[in-house]
Order: C-alpha cells, then structure tokens, then sequence
C-alpha cells in the first residue's frame, strides 16, 4: 500500500515539474513569437532600410503595413561591389543560375562597338559567334538607326556569368548589370552564390523592392 | 582606321573612369525607337507566406487529431503524402523547421539578422505542437521525414546502446549549427540539407547523392536522417519528454500480450519494468554519485575543449579565411583564393578593419565554443547517467522522446481491433 502511495506522489511529483517546465517553454515561445511579429518596429533603428520605413510612432496601430510587412526579404545582388568572378554562373542551387545579366537600356549608349558584346580581340564588328564574349550567345545586336545599335538578353540563354558586365563596367556605360531574377530564384534561407561571393555583394532586401537596379542608389551605397 | 581609333580611346577609358559616369551620352532617336522597359518579376509575395502558415497550422492540428484521437494510420500516411508533395515538391522544402534554428540563433546573437514571420512561425509551431500532442511534426508534417517515411521498407533494429550512442551526433549538430549561425558564419543545416536538393531535382551532385544514398539506407534503416541527424529532432525530442497528452499503443490498458514489442521500426516502443530492488540502497547512492561526477566532469571537459574549437571552426567565416589568406605567403594558398584576394584588392576594404572585425568573430568562437563544449559535456554526461536509472513501468509503452507518433503500432495492439469493432 505504502508503495503505491510513493509511486503516486512520484508520479504527481514528475507531472507537476513537467507542467511546469511546459509552462515556462510555452512562454518562451510565446515571447519569441511576440517579439518577431511586433518587434520589428522596435529593431527598425538598426538597419538602414528600415529606419526610411520607421516613423517610430510609439504604437502599433499606427504602424505601416509597409513596416509591418518588412520581414519578407529576397536576396539581391549590388552591382556597386560586384566584381564579376563568374561565381553565380556555379555556385546557384539551381541547374542554369537564377542570377542573369539585366539590360538598363536607360543607361545604355546604344554603342557600335559594344564591350559587353564583342570579344576584345573581334576582327570585325558582325554578331558572328567567334566575336562575341557570351559564351552562350545570349546577347542579341540590332541595328536601330546609325550610330546606334540595340542590346538585349535572351535571359533562358544567360548563365549569369557575367563576361559581358565585366565587359561593358570596365569600358562602357555599366548598362549590364547582374540580377538574381525572382521568378527563377527559389529564395534558399542562405543564398549559396552569397556565401561562396568573394566580394560580399550579396544581400537580403525588401521584397517590396526586389531589384538594385537604380544607378544613383547604387552609387550611395558603395 | 576608324576603328583603331575607337579601341585605342576605349582602351583609354578605365584611367577615365573616375571622371565619367555615363562614358556615352544617351542617343537621340531619330527613328521613333522607343526603348524597352527592364522586366523587373516580382518574389513570392508575403501572402503566399502567410498561406504556408495556415498549411502548416491546418497540418499539424489534423496530425494531432489523426495521431491521438482518430488512431488512424492510414489518415496519418495520407497526411504525410500530402506534406511530401506540398511542402517538399511543391515548396521545395525551404523554409523548413530544421533550417529555422539557425535564423533564430543568428537572431537571438543580436546581429542585425532579421526573424521573418514566416520562419519564427516555422520554428515556433511545430515546438508548440510537440510540447502538447507529441513530435506529430515529425510523424506527417516534415518533408525531409515524409520523403524517409516512403522508403521504411526491410527496417532493421539494432542494439540500444549504439542508438545512444548514434544519438549524440544530432545534439553535436545543433550545436555546432547554432554556433556557426550565431557567429554570421554559415548556414550549415541549409548546407549539408540531403533532401532540399532531391525536392528541387538540382543542387550540389555530392548533396543529392548523400540524399539518395541516405533513402537507400532508409529502407533498411528507419528514417535514419530523423534518428541520427537531424538537429531539430533533437529540440523535438526534448518538447515530446514534457508533452501533455502523447500517442499511447494501446487504447485502454496494456494487456502485456508483447504483441507490440516488433511493431516500431525506430525502437522507440519501451517493454514493462517491473524494478525489483536488485542493489542495496547504499550502492545505488555511490553508483548516483559517481555518475553525477561524471556528468560534472565531462561538461568541464567539453567546455575546456570548447574553447579551442575556434581553431576549427572560425577559418569557416568568410572574414576570418580571409585574414588568414592576406597573412599567408604560401603561393599555393594564394592561389586557391585567388579569386578572393582579386576582389579583396579591388575593393575598397581596410584591412586593419577586417583583421579587426575577423578577431572579434574569433572571440565569439571562443566563447561560444566553451558554452558549445560545456553543454555537449552535459548532454553526453546525462545521458550516461539516464541509462543507469530504472523507472517502473507496467506496460508497453512509447518512448516520449524518440517515439515519432507514426502510429504504426496501434494495430498490433489486440485492444485496439477491440475498439475497432465496437
């Protein structure tokens, strides 16, 4: 009888310190909850996009949907520190790269001899596959009026290498740039082109604004 | 000779560079060519997110109904199906559970690291569920456990003693995992994931061979990735110990029939002990005594240990590599970063900044690594000291940890076609 008894009160005894460890747990969880979803306002200070979102009004209520939905973040490449290694051609998860080279046609001066496009050494200036720096051939040249000719990608060609932004940074206008495309990029939690970047140009940014393709904004960063 | 003249000016160009901006000025059209717009395809939008939560709210809640409360395991296998194709094929297994810790580390580290919504929910519910129902997340919600669970096909059990041991690699993991994540290191959950790269039929070709060499495994090996890897199974496991209500063989009392005792492919059923007093009381307190100096002694040691791990671990951030390679002079080193040393050189980095930066990451690993030493010490030592303990127990019962709530064994229970009838 008295047996029973200690394995009852040993029973009761190891239930009680189990609700109360579940108890404590359970808040801990809660608070980290808490924070993540509401406490995004308060972290607003430590990073730079988010202190343009934050008015640091002192409640919730008030709080943009804009700063509220400021947690989803995409990778994005900063073309101000890329240096064109050809890593993102190798080092993306996905079989043909999400990173591909975009065209700003604004910045663009429409060139005769294009170095985004034409191998240094190209004997003439035709769109034969031996003048051409994209191993893929995924630049396509046409002609608009003279002296102008126009540049485009082929972005299912493009690997991402990006010969022809090197190309075009180093002697043109830096109309090429290179961009993870989001509608091929399946957001890894760690991008694996931005651990393996020698020049640490990856980074997570709104996905509100997904691209870093404004030149002037580039420049301020770098 | 025009166009010798034109290279011979670009060729000139990168000493122009600092002064222009826009080397070219912008054409005038005279031909009506309107120029094209840049495509800019938009992400995932963060609704599509929040829909992931309600799923895998919707999930584990049914999980838990099937699991303690319908006794089904055809309903549970059902579910899991469904987790493999949504969350595995369909989301490509990413943001998973595992993955979670190491963005809650690099959070809780205080960097600037943010915690989406969508990850804590990923982290937090499944833990939630586990300290209630049981590890039902694992049991059909988990994509990694899904893709396992269809190939337990000749599963073989082995003794216990190597399951313990086994299982000191996963809480070895984590802790490893959560350091380097806390040091803005590596995500190397994410890295060394076997099954993210079979989901999207492309990745790393030595991932997705340790992936299919895993499921290989699997067929003879229970789910070995759950048992003998994962990191947060091991959060899981511990969440499961303390949970309210918990997935029991039997539905009303276990007639001991050992029926049972072969049904669990993961040796996670625990047979009756009925715990005859077979030591005298002042040896079971010596034998207590020593195995608590143990535990003490063996988290000093790792913490001890711990503490030169950096010289391991901390060449994996990129910072401290790269300080390593600046003050390396071997030929061959420079020329397996030569890549990094060019882009190093190009930019605009201070290297007494770097160095700076790359020794205040070393300290971290320092530090972080005792309490990584320390708290492997205490686990080893705990689990030692867990062995020697013997509960009473009056019937078959599943162990709380280990136990996957797959519900494989409620069928062989006699008891339970009994219910079945009624």
């Amino acid at each position: 009888m008295s047996e029973l008894q200690t394995t009852g009160a040993m029973q009761s005894r190891r239930e009680f310190l189990r609700t109360l460890l579940r108890g404590v747990l359970l808040a801990g969880l809660a608070g980290m909850g808490a924070r993540a979803l509401l406490g995004r306002r308060c972290q607003s200070a430590t990073s730079s996009d988010r202190v343009k979102l934050c008015k640091g009004c002192p409640d919730l209520a008030s709080c943009s949907s804009a700063v509220l939905s400021a947690g989803h973040k995409v990778w994005q490449l900063d073309p101000a520190k890329c240096t064109q290694c050809g890593r993102c051609a190798t080092q993306c998860v996905l079989q043909a790269s999400a990173v591909k080279c975009v065209h700003r046609p604004k910045q663009c001066g429409y060139c005769r001899l294009c170095f985004g496009f034409f191998q240094p050494g190209a004997t003439t200036l035709t769109s034969a596959a031996e003048n051409q720096i994209c191993p893929t051939g995924a630049i396509r040249r046409k002609f608009i009026e003279e002296p102008y000719y126009e540049y485009t990608i082929d972005e299912s060609l493009c690997i991402g290498c990006g010969r022809c932004v090197k190309g075009c940074s180093a002697f043109g206008n830096s109309s090429l740039v290179l961009q993870v495309r989001h509608d091929r990029c399946v957001n890894c939690n760690e991008c694996s082109i931005a651990r393996n970047c020698p020049s640490d140009a990856f980074r997570q940014v709104q996905a509100t604004a997904p691209y870093l393709l404004n030149p002037r904004s580039e420049r301020t960063a770098s | 000779m025009m166009r010798i003249a034109a290279l011979i000016l670009y060729l000139l160009m990168p000493a122009l560079a600092a002064l222009a901006e826009n080397r070219f000025p912008q054409p005038q059209f005279e031909s009506g060519y309107t120029m094209p717009v840049t495509t800019t395809p938009s992400p995932r939008a963060a609704t599509v997110e929040m829909l992931d939560i309600l799923i895998l709210v919707g999930a584990l809640s049914l999980a838990a109904w099937l699991i303690l409360k319908k006794r089904s395991r055809r309903g549970v296998f059902l579910l899991t199906v469904f987790s493999l194709l949504y969350f595995g094929f369909w989301r490509k297994g990413c943001v998973c559970s595992i993955g979670s810790i190491q963005n809650v580390a690099a959070w809780l580290s205080g960097s600037e690291a943010i915690l989406p919504v969508s990850v804590a929910a990923f982290f937090i519910l499944p833990l939630v569920f586990a300290l209630f129902f049981g590890r039902v997340f694992c049991a059909a919600v988990c994509p990694l456990g899904a893709i396992q669970e269809m190939m337990i096909l000749f599963p073989k059990l082995f003794p216990r003693q190597v399951s313990l041991a086994l299982g000191m690699i996963p809480v070895s993991y984590l802790g490893v995992a959560v350091l380097l994540a806390a040091t803005g290191s590596s995500f190397i959950i994410c890295r060394f994931d076997p099954f993210v790269p079979v989901f999207r039929l492309s990745g790393e070709p030595v991932m997705i061979l340790v992936g299919v060499g895993l499921l290989v495994l699997g067929i003879f090996v229970a789910r070995p990735f759950c048992r003998f890897l994962c990191p947060y199974g091991v959060l899981l496991n511990w969440a499961s110990r303390l949970s309210k209500w918990h997935a029991t063989i039997t539905p009303t009392e276990c007639d001991q029939c050992r029926l049972c005792e072969r049904a669990c492919p993961f040796d996670a059923i625990r047979m009756p002990v009925t715990c005859p007093v077979s030591e005298s009381r002042a040896t079971g307190v010596r034998r207590l005594k020593v195995l608590l100096l143990l535990v003490v002694a063996l988290g000093s040691a790792g913490a001890w240990g711990g503490a030169h791990l950096d010289r391991v671990l901390a060449p994996l951030n990129a910072k401290v590599r790269l300080v390593q390679v600046l003050g390396s002079s071997d030929p061959a080193v420079e020329k397996q970063f030569s890549v990094e040393l060019e882009a190093f050189r190009s930019g605009e980095r201070n290297p007494d900044t770097l160095a700076a930066e790359a020794e205040a990451i070393r300290r971290q690993f320092r530090r972080g690594g005792t309490c990584l030493g320390g708290f492997l010490g205490l686990v080893f030592g705990l689990s030692i000291l867990s062995v020697s303990i013997r509960r009473a127990r009056d019937s078959y019962e599943p162990d709380r940890g280990e136990c996957l709530s797959c519900a494989r064994c409620y069928l062989s229970c006699p008891e339970e076609h009994k219910r079945l009838k009624t």
